[in-house]
């Protein structure tokens, strides 16, 4: 059987994919740069293309918790929100995850306001990493099509049950065209079984969901979490196998790019990666070694391949769309911090880059090398900052 | 007991509280007086009066708070509430 | 027993207790329950425990519409039927909730949205909540040099609800059990959405003995300071009649929450006796 190959915006092909991943309940509340996501589904919904039901509510609140509902009552349930619409659900995210729900949303990457700003940054699904969700970033979209099915068969599993996010970069990947392979539904279902959870509300059966816990068991709800994210670690490997033998597409929690003898190793996340891969060619040609490692999952994380990475560099440098404010960036910390009881930990430097879309370009990416290099970077500085407006 | 995923519980285990350690006050079901009208049971918040066979009511001292509210409200005057001495 | 198991925690007398089984009675068996957060999720599930017999969820505070609407389309979806309710506190409902409430009535969806009336936010500590009436003293309205208490009247839920064009709207009390019954029964027999608001007295934060629940439940009908009325499609299709309505101070004196308005504000009982009649005058409760 063959696969597709299409020319398709970004939002679309992430439509496409949640359709052949049978989703019963979708539910989202438009926000840009996601509203083509859900513009596609809603139509794809009024056409009869899909079984889904699309729950138009009121707000992101609403989307995800009748989420939370739907997924309780043993539906496949899919969202997508951005920026403003992720912070609104900030309480839920918590509560899908405690009550582990397995459902799946596409976060479109956009900065937070104040001020307002509709363009990409990473600020704010890096700023929910401790809500107990799955945290998967793509960096062009095929990456955003395949990392649904994946997402949910991780998600689902029994060992797992852990939502999962989705993160794609706002206008860069959800406005682009690229080709994209669209998964046939017959592989889709081959790799993608329907979700049949173990508990689910039923009047046969009456269980209870989401009693509260006093302080001899709530340690023990969080562990469990805790556990079931270190858990989906190998549970990735496992079900990115099992893709790569559907589909015949490679993926792994990170991707290494030209890095076996390189001196300086980048890391980033997202779409980002792509212009770092052409600038690292361009500075190869140049004699210069450097190298990439790419995060695709930011949780669970990746720290073992991290490790392995990076250990034998002499400086690492991490590229990435947020910060902390009055700290460094989020993946900075996450790095430094695991990296510290190691031995052979080479320096580590980091760039808040691209905030609020500023562009980030291969002379960027190239400037910033050498400025490494002349060991001229601090510990973690903004890139490209006007200046002369402060 | 195993933690399930989520912590999700099993139906009416809190049977296993005995909540009638919380009264002070004991009603007193007098079968003389009785009109067999249920009402004492229809308001019982402890939802803990049952029925006999003659249609007597009969509160689950397990349960029973010692609210009154059955007290009060019977048409028939047939329940005292008491004070209950406790050892 | 019934659907809602004894070894619950609410306090003696408590109101709720007795409109949830009287709920679940007339929804039975076949039924799945949201309720959010407040006194009744956390009197009956603290884990590893749970008084309900029917499948339940609490999610949070203000999504419990939200939650029951995921529920509701789910459950078409997989073509599975059941009744789906909503059993939450005053707060939860018309403060809170009320953005998710509206979607819920807005959409559609199949849900019974029942509403605990106890007038303020208990499972906290008895603070004022939308609902609470005018001249109660709560913790965050309290009775003061400056204050005789809540200030607002309370907020007309029901007519929010029935603003929303929705099939079913119908007011309560527990002191009218079989009313109750009826009343969910009958909701569960229309398609849509349906909200019924059931006074629910608590004894803890209106400051009364636990034994003149049902007393007082029936005082605030008979006062007509809590008129009980079914709206149909937008039309008002009945009314609770009252045959010889009592004043307002028969159901003030007999709680704490009011006491403050027999010392220095003996004016503020004839504004809410003002209130009492234009009830009556507007549901034509009198008779
Ligand atoms: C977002 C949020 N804000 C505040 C609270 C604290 N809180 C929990 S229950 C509650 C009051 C509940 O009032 P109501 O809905 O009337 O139910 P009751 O306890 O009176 O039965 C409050 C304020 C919360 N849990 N979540
Ligand atoms: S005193 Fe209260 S709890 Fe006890 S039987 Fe009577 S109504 Fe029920
Ligand atoms: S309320 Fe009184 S008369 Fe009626 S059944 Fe109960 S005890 Fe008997
Ligand atoms: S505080 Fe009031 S509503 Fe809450 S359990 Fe006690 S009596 Fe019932
Ligand atoms: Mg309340």
């Amino acid at each position: 059987m063959m696969n597709e190959m299409q020319i398709l915006e970004g939002s679309k092909a992430v439509a496409l994919t949640v359709r052949s991943c049978r989703v019963d309940v979708i539910s989202a509340y438009p926000i840009t740069p996601q509203t083509h996501i859900v513009e596609d589904l809603a139509q794809m919904v009024a056409d009869g293309e899909t079984d889904a039901e699309y729950i138009k509510v009121e707000s992101e609140f609403s989307a995800l918790s009748a989420l939370v509902g739907a997924s309780a009552a043993g539906a496949r349930t899919y969202s997508s929100t951005t920026s403003q619409g992720l912070a609104l659900m900030f309480e839920v995210l918590f509560n899908a995850s405690g009550m582990r729900l397995p459902i799946v949303m596409t976060t479109v990457n956009r900065s937070l306001s104040a001020p307002l700003s509709i363009w990409n940054d990473q600020q704010d699904s890096i700023s929910v990493r401790d809500a107990g969700w799955i945290q998967l970033y793509a960096e062009n979209n095929q990456e955003t099509s395949d990392l649904l099915p994946i997402a949910y068969k991780v998600a689902e599993d029994k060992d797992i049950l852990l939502p999962a996010m989705c993160c794609m970069d706002g206008f860069v990947l959800t406005h682009t065209f690229e080709p994209v392979e669209i998964p046939e539904q017959s592989l889709v279902d081959e790799f993608l079984p329907s979700y049949q959870p173990k508990y689910v509300l039923d009047p046969k059966n009456p269980l209870t969901f989401g009693a509260y816990a006093d302080p001899s068991i709530y340690m023990e709800f969080r562990y469990q979490q805790h556990d079931a994210m270190l858990k989906a670690y190998e549970k990735f490997e496992e079900v990115a196998k099992e893709f790569e033998k559907v589909f015949g597409r490679k993926y792994d929690l990170v991707e290494e790019y030209k890095i076996e003898d390189a001196e300086i190793v980048l890391i980033s996340m997202g779409s980002i990666v792509g212009t770092m891969k052409d600038a690292v060619d361009e500075l190869r040609k140049g004699g210069e070694k450097v190298g990439i490692l790419k995060i695709i999952s930011y949780r669970p994380f990746p720290a073992e391949k991290i490790y392995e990475a990076i250990k034998d560099a002499k400086v690492v440098v991490v590229l990435e769309k947020d910060v902390s404010v009055g700290m460094e960036g989020g993946l900075l910390s996450d790095i430094k911090s695991f990296m510290y009881n190691r031995e052979d930990r080479p320096p580590i430097v980091g760039f808040s880059v691209g905030l609020g879309g500023r562009d980030v370009t291969i002379g960027d990416i190239k400037g910033l090398v050498s400025k490494v290099k002349r060991a001229e970077a601090e510990e973690f500085e903004f890139l490209n900052l006007r200046r002369e407006v402060l | 007991m195993k933690l399930l995923p989520g912590g999700i519980v099993k139906p009416k285990t809190t049977v296993a509280n005995k909540t009638g350690a919380w009264r002070t006050f004991i009603p007193i079901y007098d079968e003389d007086k009785c009109k067999k009208c249920g009402i004492c049971e229809t308001f019982c918040p402890e939802d803990c009066i049952s029925v006999d066979e003659n249609e007597f009511r009969h509160p689950d001292y397990d349960f029973c708070k010692g609210c009154g509210i059955c007290a009060e409200e019977c048409p028939a005057d047939a329940i005292e509430m008491k004070y209950e001495e406790k050892e | 027993m019934s659907l809602f198991a004894q070894g619950h925690t609410a306090c003696g007398g408590c109101g709720m207790p007795i409109a949830v089984k009287l709920v679940l009675g007339g929804s039975g068996e076949n039924s799945i329950v949201v309720s959010p957060t407040g006194c009744l999720e956390v009197t009956s599930t603290r884990y590893p425990q749970s008084a309900w017999g029917v499948p339940w969820i609490h999610s949070l505070f203000e999504n419990a519409a939200a939650v029951a609407s995921g529920i509701e389309t789910a459950l078409k979806v997989k073509g599975k039927k059941a009744n789906v309710l909503v059993i939450g506190g005053d707060g939860a409902t018309v403060d809170i909730g009320i953005r998710a409430l509206s979607g819920m009535f807005e959409r559609g969806h199949n849900v019974t949205y029942v509403c605990y009336d106890n007038e303020a936010y208990m499972n906290t500590g008895v603070q004022r909540s939308g609902s609470t009436p005018y001249g109660a003293s709560a913790t965050t309205s309290p009775a003061g040099k400056l204050s005789f208490g809540e200030d607002k009247p309370k907020k007309d839920t029901p007519a929010i609800a029935a603003a929303h064009g929705i099939p079913y709207v119908a007011t309560a009390s527990v002191g009218y059990p079989k009313d109750i019954v009826k009343k969910v029964k009958k909701a569960q027999e229309i398609v849509g959405p349906k909200y019924i608001q059931i006074l629910a007295p608590c004894p803890t934060g209106w400051r009364f003995d636990g034994s003149k629940t049902i007393k007082l439940a029936k005082l605030a009908v008979e006062t007509a300071l809590f008129p009980v009325y079914e709206i149909e499609n937008g039309e008002i299709t009945k009314v609770k009649k009252i045959k010889e309505r009592k004043p307002v101070e028969e159901y003030l004196k007999l709680q704490g929450r009011f006491k403050h308005l027999f010392k220095e504000n003996k004016d503020q009982i004839e504004v809410i006796q003002k209130m009492a009649d234009a009830n009556a005058e507007k549901f034509g409760l009198d008779g």
